[in-house]
Order: structure tokens, then sequence, then C-alpha cells
């Protein structure tokens, strides 16, 4: 069974189909890269499978389990997490309470225990900021982690997002133009942490890229998207060739 | 049925005062994304300065009228330049802060100045009333509803035909944007001051007349009563403003005529319920448009 | 290393319990020897419940980042319903106390979980005017609800006949207030509270409900509130619908504002400050609020101006070094 399923997805605002009769299928531990033009509706597919958009039409499966219009909330504990194109930390706080705050889904105590500081709090807190800790090490955020988010440059920025999402332990992390804004060195180190992230964690990778170098570095198969359509998909060199995302790209 | 008809009037007077300050705060608003807190404190200045006038016997009634709605203008301007323009660019938070200081700064002045007991207007625009079957109306509350029509048709032809009123639009749209394109940001904010103080003249001119009697107070609480107006017919909206005041003004005079006279202390508090009710129904007020943010 | 978080709350338990002890040890001890005026003790009371006050809508306003300018409606529910319970019961003195605090406590959360449900939607401005609205509106209500003494207000509440009594249960209120929300605001539930305010949306994204954790602290916030009304009722002896109008939840908002949002000391400082303003401005009657009115125009300037700003990062800055410095020593 694959690990995500999309059928026919489709949504339409006031007329406008911004995706339609999308299809994917991604087995478990795949790099997928979904690429397209500006405008070509990539965004708007991670905001119907994180739930943030209701689809119009379609459905999709988290490892068989059907998620087709649940809350953001819903779909992230079933295991899909994201990060989002134009960088969302929790700026006022610091590296390792945003991924804290990933992880605390998977914390128990309750507000007895944080009003009067039983003695749950304490074990519960000591474990996971060891675990926030653990995860931070992987990013090479530790040195950071009592900046406040919103001060680190600009490429641990997106690291940290990255680690944040891997907090909520999901099944299939989304990410969202990851390389947007870093230069060559940077997007070289960003694809070895993408790979290092997929064997340490197990994990199955959508992405989102302008990058041409990241996509044909690192995925495995893509989807092509232009005006909310499917242009081509397949292996990566091969639906990169492929004559109508050629024209899609370079005009006639 | 004579009861209700002068109960009718009465709202619709109420109403149309509240629609004008209500269109102030509303204009600022939509432009300066700020809720001037102080809008409702200028009006209480301007019936001072019609207070004033009248003691010095010897101005006429237009130019007292004038006078006033150029004092407002004039206060108007300078608040914003002096507390709200620095501000610019900070937490809206900090600009609200600033607006609640300006409102205790204006009153605290008229205190200081007037002292706290109320003053009453001696026969401010006493203009009598006419006959129609049995019934009298008074010919103020004709003046009120044609200024207050009469405003409201020339601002919402100001806004939508002159490159003034194209350049608010532009300013409450997108700042930044119509910054870019030439506009004008921080005159444009300013001639929208100046306009909504001046509207606030006008209501303290039609107060005057109608209630003849002011305190260091009554700015402040019948302000924000247009205030809760504006919102309640979206804020940032020029109908809106209308019917959010005429709506507040008739349920204010509907609920002060027909409650039995224990339940008479509730009056203001059903108003405010009203309002709660609509904005949890329709978030965005009568005629507010929705905003979403883009993820 | 392993129970080092431990080991610092105590270490701030100890320091803070001794603060709190000691504060209240030199307090009590000049009101007993009558050092302080009768107006200088008045307003150490007053204070407590100001600061209670104003930390409850720093929950609403500095953590969660909504703006609440009706928080007066959840301090009139706690002080009516508390006080009444004090007047319309037969107990002890000190268990009347006790009771109000948690009628006026409870009554309040209810309130404010009911109301938060209902205003969820709505953001921002909208808020703000719906929550004035709400706080005028229970205002005028109280007025017709039999028992409670209409406009002329609740009278005959019962108050401790020592002011250093009086002072001492109100400054105990005030303290398990501060833990309460200290510790509410460094363990998981309070970080899902500032993740919110600083973006909803990433929020979501991780799993967080926005709605549950907004209700949680509304009601908590309104509890407390609440808690903030009975004290006042005990100390007043006498409330008055008039005493909860809006200006009372914008005194608070401005407490909360310039003591720098979300910062548990720096309400608690400005709060007394505010409080203390009409005794150190004593002789100026007539300019008090004129002064006060200029000083709150001129620390916003102030706090926009950009040399401010500068100043305060670099301080910040400091104090952040230092603090990691020092935490790290004593993981060694």
């Amino acid at each position: 069974m694959s690990m995500l399923k999309v059928e026919n997805l489709g949504i339409t605002f006031g007329g406008l189909h911004a995706v339609e009769n999308l299809n994917l299928e991604i087995e478990k531990n795949e790099l997928y890269g979904l690429i397209g033009p500006n405008g070509a509706g990539k965004t708007t597919v991670f905001n119907m499978l994180t739930g943030v958009y209701k689809p119009t039409t379609g459905k999709f499966w988290l490892d068989g389990e059907e998620l087709t219009g649940r809350s953001s909330i819903e779909i992230n504990r079933k295991g899909i997490a994201r990060t989002f194109q134009n960088i969302r930390l929790f700026g006022n706080m610091t590296v390792a309470e945003n991924v804290l705050v990933g992880l605390n889904n998977q914390m128990r105590y309750g507000l007895a225990s944080s009003f009067l500081r039983l003695p749950g709090f304490f074990k519960e807190e000591r474990d996971y900021s060891k675990r926030a800790d653990e995860l931070l090490a992987v990013f090479d955020l530790y040195d950071e982690r009592d900046t406040l988010a919103s001060n680190l440059p600009y490429g641990k920025q997106r690291k940290l997002e990255i680690a944040r999402a891997l907090a909520t332990s999901p099944r299939l992390l989304l990410l969202d133009e990851p390389a947007a804004g870093m230069n060559p060195n940077e997007t070289a180190e960003l694809m070895n942490t993408i790979r290092f992230v997929r064997e340490k964690f197990d994990m199955t990778i959508l992405l989102i890229e302008h990058d041409m170098r990241l996509v044909m570095g690192i995925c495995e198969r893509v989807t092509v998207l232009n005006f909310g359509t499917e242009l081509a998909s397949g292996e990566t060199s091969k639906a990169l060739n492929d004559p109508a995302v050629v024209k899609a790209y370079l005009g006639d | 049925m004579q009861m209700l008809i002068s109960t009718l009037i009465d709202g619709l007077n109420l109403g149309s005062v509240y629609a004008l300050v209500a269109l102030g705060y509303s204009m600022v608003y939509g432009i300066a994304k700020m809720l001037n807190f102080a809008h409702g404190d200028v009006i209480m200045v301007g019936i001072y300065s019609i207070f004033v006038c009248l003691n010095m016997n010897s101005l006429p009634v237009p130019v007292t009228m004038l006078i006033c709605v150029a004092v407002c203008a004039v206060l108007g301007f300078t608040v914003e330049k002096l507390a709200y323009k620095p501000l610019r660019g900070s937490p809206s938070l900090s600009v609200l802060i600033t607006a609640i200081g300006v409102s205790y700064l204006l009153q605290n002045l008229a205190l200081l100045f007037f002292k706290s007991e109320r003053r009453f207007l001696q026969n401010f625009l006493q203009l009598g009333s006419i006959q129609i079957g049995s019934f009298e109306l008074p010919v103020i509350s004709l003046v009120i509803w044609g200024t207050t029509l009469v405003i409201m048709i020339v601002l919402n032809l100001l806004i939508k035909y002159t490159s003034m009123g194209r350049a608010m639009l532009a300013v409450s749209e997108d700042k930044g944007a119509a910054q870019l394109m030439g506009v004008n940001v921080n005159r444009t904010i300013s001639i929208t001051f100046v306009i909504g103080s001046a509207l606030a003249g006008v209501a303290a001119i039609l107060y005057a007349a109608k209630y003849q009697n002011v305190d260091p107070y009554t700015g402040s609480v019948f302000g924000i009563k247009a205030f809760a107006a504006a919102v309640f017919g979206g804020i940032g909206s020029i109908p809106g403003a209308m019917i959010g005041g005429l709506s507040l003004g008739l349920i204010e005079a509907l609920t002060i005529g027909f409650l039995p006279e224990s339940l008479s202390a509730v009056s203001d508090g059903i108003a405010y319920a009203l309002l709660v009710l609509m904005l949890i129904l329709k978030p965005s007020g009568l005629l507010g448009k929705k905003k979403v943010e883009k993820v | 290393m392993k129970s080092n978080l431990r080991k610092i709350f105590a270490s701030r338990v100890f320091i803070g319990g001794a603060a709190a002890i000691a504060i209240w040890g030199v307090l009590a001890l000049l009101i007993a020897a009558g050092i302080f005026s009768r107006s200088m003790q008045s307003l150490l009371i007053q204070i407590c419940y100001y600061v209670t006050l104003a930390l409850s809508l720093d929950l609403v306003v500095g953590y969660l980042g909504d703006l609440s300018l009706g928080h007066a409606a959840f301090y009139a529910v706690g002080a009516y319903s508390g006080c009444a319970f004090a007047v319309y019961t037969n107990l002890p003195l000190a268990l009347k106390f006790i009771g109000g605090l948690l009628v006026g406590g409870i009554c309040a959360a209810i309130v404010g979980f009911l109301i938060s449900c209902a205003i969820l939607k709505l953001r921002g401005d909208y808020l703000a005017i719906v929550t004035l609205a709400f706080g005028e509106f229970v205002r005028s209500i109280v007025k017709i609800i039999p028992g409670l003494g209409g406009t002329k207000g609740l009278l005959g509440i019962p108050s401790f006949d020592s002011r250093v009594v009086g002072f001492t249960a109100s400054y105990i209120v005030l303290v398990l207030v501060i833990v309460a929300i200290y510790n509410f605001t460094h363990s998981r539930h309070g970080r899902t509270v500032t993740a919110i305010r600083d973006n909803a949306i990433a929020a979501e994204s991780v799993g967080i409900n926005i709605k549950r954790t907004k209700v949680l602290v509304f009601t908590i916030s309104a509890f407390i509130a609440g808690l903030a009304g009975v004290v006042s009722g005990f100390y007043k002896t006498s409330i008055t619908p008039g005493d909860f109008d809006y200006n009372v939840s914008i005194e608070a908002l401005v407490m909360v504002v310039l003591g720098g949002m979300g910062s548990i000391r720096g309400t608690v400082i400005a709060s007394a400050i505010i409080v203390l303003l009409p005794e150190l401005l004593r002789g100026m009657d007539e300019y008090r609020m004129l002064i006060y009115a200029i000083v709150l125009i001129a620390m916003m300037m102030i706090k926009a101006s950009p040399k401010c700003r500068a100043l305060k990062e670099k301080l910040d800055g400091k104090i952040n070094g230092f603090r990691s410095r020092f935490t790290r020593k004593r993981a060694k």
C-alpha cells in the first residue's frame, strides 16, 4: 500500500479551478517532488493535504486511511506535517520551545500538573526537552537552543521549521520550497539534510521546489503541475524532459 | 400611535447623529487601521466651542456653527500630527493606548477649563415645529435627517469620483502599494482625519441643538456607542455606518420608550447585547468585508 | 544535568518564597506600627487586587495575543457573585472570604467560558469591541438582577477589621495567582498559548487546537479576574455597577501594556505604579488625570522611537547573555 494516495483531488475558488484531477501515489520512504511554474497550484495542494482548505472533489488516503476534509489538527495527529513557503516560526519563543510546541501532542501531563508542578511535569519536561535537544542536534541548531527563533539567520529558520514539523513524529513530511532564498552552498547542505532526515527517521517526503538542481539531485519521482492540472509525472529525469513540461517552462 | 411615531422620530434623530459619528470612526479605521478612541471627545470639544461662542452673545449662529466645525477639524488634524503619526508602524495596541491617552487628555482639559458640572446651551438652534395633521414634527429633526443624508451622499461621491477619494481607497487597501504608486500616504491620512473630525463637528452641532447640554464625558459615552454602531454596520463601510447608526438610535429609543420602568436601566445593555449577538453571527458586521489570511 | 529543571525551580521557589514573605513582613510591620497613613494602607490593598486583575488580562492580551476591552465584565461577575455569597451566608469571616473567592472565581470562569466559546471566530479589533460591549452589557444587567442592589449597589459586604489582616488576605491571593500564572505559562499548555499568539497557522499545523486553547485561556483569565473582584468587594464593603465600567478594563489594559505584555514582573510593577500615581501626585489633584494622560501618550511615543528600541534590544541581549551563562554554569 502506498503511503499517500491522492485521487482526482481538485478545488475551485469562486469558479476558478485552482487544482483539478490530481492523482498521486507516493511509496513509503520515497522522496517525491511536486514542481511547476508560479501559480500552478502547488501550495494549494499542500493546503488541501493538511486540511487548511477543504477539497471540492476527490479524496486522499494516508497509509490506507482516508483523511479528506479532516481538520488540520486531526491530519497532523494522523501523521502529516509540513513547512511553509513563507517561514512561519513562533518568533518570540526560543528555538528549543519551537520544537517543544511540536512535541506538545505527545506530552501527557494535565492542567493540574501545570499549575501545581506535580512530579509528572518535571519528568515529562525533562524527557521531552532532551528529545528536543536531540532533534536540534540533527539540524545543527543545538548551540542556538536558547536564541529567539526570529533572531536566527534565514537558513537556520528553514531548518528549524523542518525540525518542528518532525517533532510531531509524522509519517509524511511536506516541504514547501525548502531551498527558497538559499545560496548554492546552503542548498547543497539542505539536500544532505533532507536525505539524512529520510534515512534517520525513515520518512516519506513530498516537496515543492523551484530549484531544479535540488529536485534532480534528490527526488526519485516528480509530478509537474501547470494551471492546476497535471502535465507529466514519473521518474524525475523523464518527467522533466517531457515535451509538455519543456513547453510550459520555456515557452514554444 | 402618537407615542410610537414620536419615539421613532426620536430614534431617527439619535440614529442620524450616531451615524455621522460612526462615519468618522469608520473612515479613520478604514484608512489608518486604528480605533480612534478620542473621536467622541472631539465632539465634546466641539460642543464646548459652541457653548463658548454662545456666551459671547454677538456671534451669529452660522458663524458659531462654522467655528465649531473648524475647531473640530483643526483638533483632529493636530492630534493626528502630534500623537498618531509618530506611532505609524507601531503595533496596533500601542496606537490604541495612545488614542485612549488622547481621549483622557481631552476630557481632563475640559474638566480643567469648564469643571465637571453639566453646562446648558441657551436656545441654540431652536427652530420650533411644523404641524402635520394632528402631529407636530420638530423642524430640527428635519434638519438633522437632511444634513446626515446630504453628508452621506456627498462623501460617497467624493470617495468614488475624486482623485483624493481614490487615494483614500488605495491607502485603505494597501498602504505600501499605494505609496509605490505615488500616493502621498501621510497626506491622505491627514485629510481623512480632517474630514472625520469635521463630521464630528457637524455631529456636535446636531447634538447641541437636540440636547442643549454638555459635560466633559458627553463625548466618550456617545462616542463608544457610535463606535459600536460603526462595527455593527461593518467598520470601513459608509452605508454600513449609516445603517448601524440608525439601527442603534432606533433600538435605543424603542427600548427607552416601551420597556417597563423597572427595566429602563438596561436600555444600554440591550443595545450592547444586540451588538454582541450581531458580531457572533456575522463576525465582520452587517456590510463589512471578510478578510482571509493567506497560507 | 538530570534534575536540572527541578533544581532551578526549587531554587526559584526558595528565592521567590523568601522574597514574598520578606515583602509581606516589611509591609505588614509598617502597617501595624502605624507608619503608613490610612490612605497608603488602602492603596496597598488596592495594588493587590489591581495587580491580580491586570495579570488576568495579561494572560489574554500578552500571552494569547487577543485584545480584550471587557475584562471589567469578569471582574464584575466575580465581585457580585462572591460578595453576594458573603452577604447572604452565615459563616465565620474567613470562610466567607474563601467561599466568596471560590464562588466569585467559578462564576466568572463560567461566564468567561461561555463568552469565549461564542466569540472564537472574532479577531483583533472586532474582538475588542465585542468584549467592550459585553462588559457594558454585564454592567447594565447587574442593575436588574434582584438581590444585587440595583444601581445603588450591593451594600454590607463583610470586611476584615484589621488592616493588617485585610492586606494579608489580599496579598496571599495575589501571590497564589502569580505562582499559578508563572507555572501555567512555563508549562506545555503555556507554550501552546504563546505559539498561537506568534503564529496561529503554524500552531494549527503542528496539531494545536486553537479553539480549545483560547477557551481555556479566557476561562482561566476570567477566574482570576473574578478573584480580583471578590478581593475588591471585601475591601470596599460596597460595590456599585459604576465600579465596573469600561474605564476599569482600559486601566487594566494600560497596566498590561506599560508592563511590557506577557511579562509577570512588568505587569506587577506597572500596576503598582499606576495605583500609586494619585498618591505620588498628591496635592496636584486637578492635574492628576491630565498628567496620567500625558504620561500614557509619552510612554507610547518613547516606546515607538527607534533609539529606545535599539536600547531595549541591547539590554535584552545583555540580560539573556547573563542568564544563559548563569544557567550553563549551574548545569555543570
